[in-house]
């Protein structure tokens, strides 16, 4: 039998534990907390989700930078792009939310709509020089609270030797875009390559087919998205797009469109990096073919959102103020687009930055004209997403014709 | 200690005052004890399980958006959240789909994974090395397997097309992946792949629990191969199979790694199961009071097979 003194012990120490567990919990949750002040200098903190370079190491520099010219210390934190909208809700309950958090620009209505950010004009952040879709992107009920430093999008990159070979000039609409490819389909060689295999990417890539064509995101079974989604049926259809195309991501399409598998591919310039890396490839970049010849293409608009979030510490607004602004200034945008292969956001910046990177100058023209995909529905946007998303993927797996998928979709959002 | 007090009651010794308190003291001490040695393992599981538990089901009844982690405002909706969950499109597929993933990958991995088991109980070079090796697939993270998988089911340039039309098995690339009739099968295959070690190791540890005796005896009665399989290896592996077999099921119902990383649920809702749509409407459509109203109907699906397996367990112990 177990000594009394024994006994005590173990009581003693089971207690303890048990009383410290819940204690030992909340100082884990609260370690999170947002910037204070150490030694006299103010430490902010800043979220993004660059785990990746070019990103992560233009984002070091930016912090870097910015924080010396606002005089403070900017403590970074990447986290995975996959699990930065948990990781924000979880600190938005907890309350520690760091003080500069940069969002992908369609989940910024979603954290706005919480009413976790603040306006950036409230902290006196200057929201002149942009175009409408940037400043509509940021805008939730009125008041803007995020701004981009650069905007992304897409067009049509296309194999240069393939197309000389076969005596070919790039397509410039759906007609010739529809022919070339199936006059490039050739063995393992398919005409063109687009992602239909994710839920963010598959609708983007769609986007600029459905608006040229006249389509638009509040009612997703009109005959105008029915015929954008026919097309991208057909040319899955007739052989000259892999079936592969409904469970491709965008990355996915580049290898192939980078393996020479693809004569064309719809896709970003943050994917010229990847493509320098097979000399042996000479492409060149032209805009997405339209409806009819003539037309401007319409285009989302891709990018990441600086946000300043709510939180508890007030007493450093000027600051916050400052580095927010630096992080979209006239300099981070310039230096950030060359860096990630984007372009800069404000509409005075364009030429120059054209003139200067002559690989780009294909996105920076139109580029103030680029649409946000949040503009029409707000933090409505998601459910509009996913089902184009589903829509997209019945027709082009064949399961449901373009119009039934559509028209189901339509329903499901109702 | 208990039975010694009760003794003295039965034997009619009449206690004194002071020897009352003691005893009561000391029944006072035991209960005390007991609570204390009770109460960690009672904390954590209140903790991490109950209220996990009991918050989704608290939010399966709110409507509970991505404004309710900042605010906490969270409004009651009865059970709406379940009406939207079971009148949408996707449920019936989503049950259907999870119904034969669940029952696909069960009867794969445990049929395969008998067969293995039974091979390793034979005497043969190498078997160590094999049976190690045959672990594989467990070791792997789940996101890795899926990624690998993704390229070896890939339509146009993966090695199983590349092998199948190399060997005119096919006419043409199968689209494993891609096909909405296909998808599914695929996405069983590879649960399969991933299930086999936990099946075949657990059954190989059946099997030689067995002696080898029995064999003996049964040989000498004329019974060998499938009847010595059918009168003593299965009888006498029903314990350890009924756990198999009733775990599988808990496991693979809330697969949802392998199926997000072949496929995220597609082609067209084809391979989208009661936990994939869950993941969906939580993190995608931001819809957490939905989402947890479809966590909870696989929380009871789940619930019935564990009750399941405690019975058997319990069956079991009492043989």
């Amino acid at each position: 039998m177990m000594s009394r003194s024994r006994k005590t012990t173990r009581f003693v120490v089971v207690t303890a534990a048990a009383l410290m567990l819940p204690s030992l919990l909340t100082a884990c949750s609260s370690s999170g907390g947002s910037g204070g002040s150490s030694g006299g200098k103010v430490t902010l903190t800043e979220e993004d989700y660059f785990t990746a370079d070019p990103d992560n190491t233009a984002y070091d520099d930016i912090m870097k930078r910015c924080g010396a010219k606002a005089g403070v210390t900017i403590k970074r934190t990447a986290v995975a792009p996959t699990s930065i909208i948990q990781k924000v809700l979880q600190q938005a309950s907890a309350k520690t939310l760091p003080d500069i958090l940069m969002l992908d620009n369609p989940t910024l209505q979603q954290v706005a709509a919480a009413g976790a950010l603040q306006p950036l004009t409230d902290l006196g952040v200057s929201t002149s020089g942009y175009p409408k879709g940037i400043l509509s992107t940021g805008t939730y009920k009125g008041k803007v609270y995020g701004l981009q430093p650069t905007a992304a999008s897409i067009a049509l990159f296309y194999n240069k030797d393939l197309f000389s070979a076969a005596g070919l000039q790039p397509p410039t609409t759906w007609d010739e875009l529809k022919a070339d490819a199936q006059k490039l389909t050739n063995g393992s060689t398919y005409g063109v390559a687009f992602s239909g295999g994710t839920q963010t990417e598959a609708p983007w890539q769609f986007l600029p087919f459905m608006w040229t064509n006249g389509g638009s995101e509040t009612k997703i079974d009109s005959p105008q998205v029915v015929q954008a989604l026919q097309y991208w049926t057909d040319l899955v259809d007739d052989g000259s797009a892999s079936k592969g195309v409904v469970n491709w991501s965008q990355s996915d399409a580049n290898s192939q469109f980078m393996a020479g598998k693809a004569a064309m591919q719809v896709n970003g310039a943050w994917n010229i990096p990847v493509l320098a890396k097979q000399p042996d490839l000479h492409y060149g970049v032209v805009p997405i073919p339209t409806p009819r010849a003539g037309q401007t293409v319409q285009l989302p608009l891709g990018g990441v959102v600086a946000t300043a979030p709510r939180t508890k510490d007030t007493g450093n607004q000027k600051a916050v103020s400052k580095v927010v602004s630096c992080i979209v200034g006239d300099t981070t945008q310039l230096s950030l687009a060359k860096a990630e292969n984007s372009v800069p956001a404000k509409t005075a910046l364009l030429e120059k930055f054209g003139n200067d990177n002559p690989e780009l100058k294909s996105f920076t023209e139109g580029s103030s004209g680029w649409r946000s995909r949040t503009a029409k529905l707000g933090d409505a946007w998601p459910k509009t997403e996913a089902a184009l998303f589903q829509a997209i993927q019945a027709a082009l797996s064949g399961k449901s014709s373009p119009s039934d998928a559509l028209s189901s979709a339509a329903q499901s959002i109702k | 200690m208990s039975v010694g007090t009760a003794q003295a009651g039965v034997n009619g010794v009449v206690a004194g005052p002071r020897e009352v308190v003691r005893r009561r003291r000391r029944t006072l001490l035991t209960f005390t004890v007991r609570w204390i040695y009770f109460l960690p393992a009672a904390v954590y599981l209140a903790l991490f399980f109950g209220y996990p538990i009991v918050k989704n089901i608290t939010m399966s009844f709110q409507h509970y958006t991505t404004a309710t982690f900042y605010t906490g405002e969270a409004p009651w909706v009865g059970l709406s959240n379940y009406i939207a969950v079971i009148q949408s499109q996707v449920f019936g597929t989503t049950i259907v789909n999870t119904a034969i993933f669940t029952v696909g990958c069960i009867v794969g991995q445990f049929g395969l994974g008998l067969l293995l088991a039974l091979f390793f109980k034979q005497r043969f070079p190498l078997n160590g090395l094999l049976r190690s090796l045959l672990l594989l697939p467990w070791l792997l993270p789940l996101i890795v397997s899926s990624a690998v998988w993704k390229w070896i089911l890939d339509q146009d340039s993966g090695v199983l097309n590349e092998f199948l039309v190399g060997l005119h098995i096919t006419p043409g690339p199968v689209s494993w992946l891609t096909s909405p009739s296909l998808a599914l099968g695929s996405v069983i295959l590879v649960c399969i792949w991933v299930g086999i070690p936990f099946n075949a190791v657990i059954l190989y540890g059946g099997l030689q629990e067995i002696p080898t005796e029995l064999y003996e005896a049964a040989a000498l009665d004329g019974a060998t191969g499938w009847k010595a399989f059918r009168h003593v290896t299965w009888p006498l592996l029903r314990p350890v199979t009924d756990v198999v077999l009733v775990l599988g099921v808990v496991y693979t119902l809330k697969v949802i790694d392998i199926i997000l990383g072949l496929t995220d649920g597609g082609p067209a809702n084809a391979t989208q199961t009661i936990a994939t749509r869950s993941y969906q409407l939580s993190f995608s459509l931001f819809d957490f009071g939905q989402g947890s109203a479809m966590g909870n109907v696989l929380l009871v699906v789940s619930l019935i097979f564990a009750v399941i397996y405690l019975r058997l367990s319990r069956r079991s112990s009492n043989v």
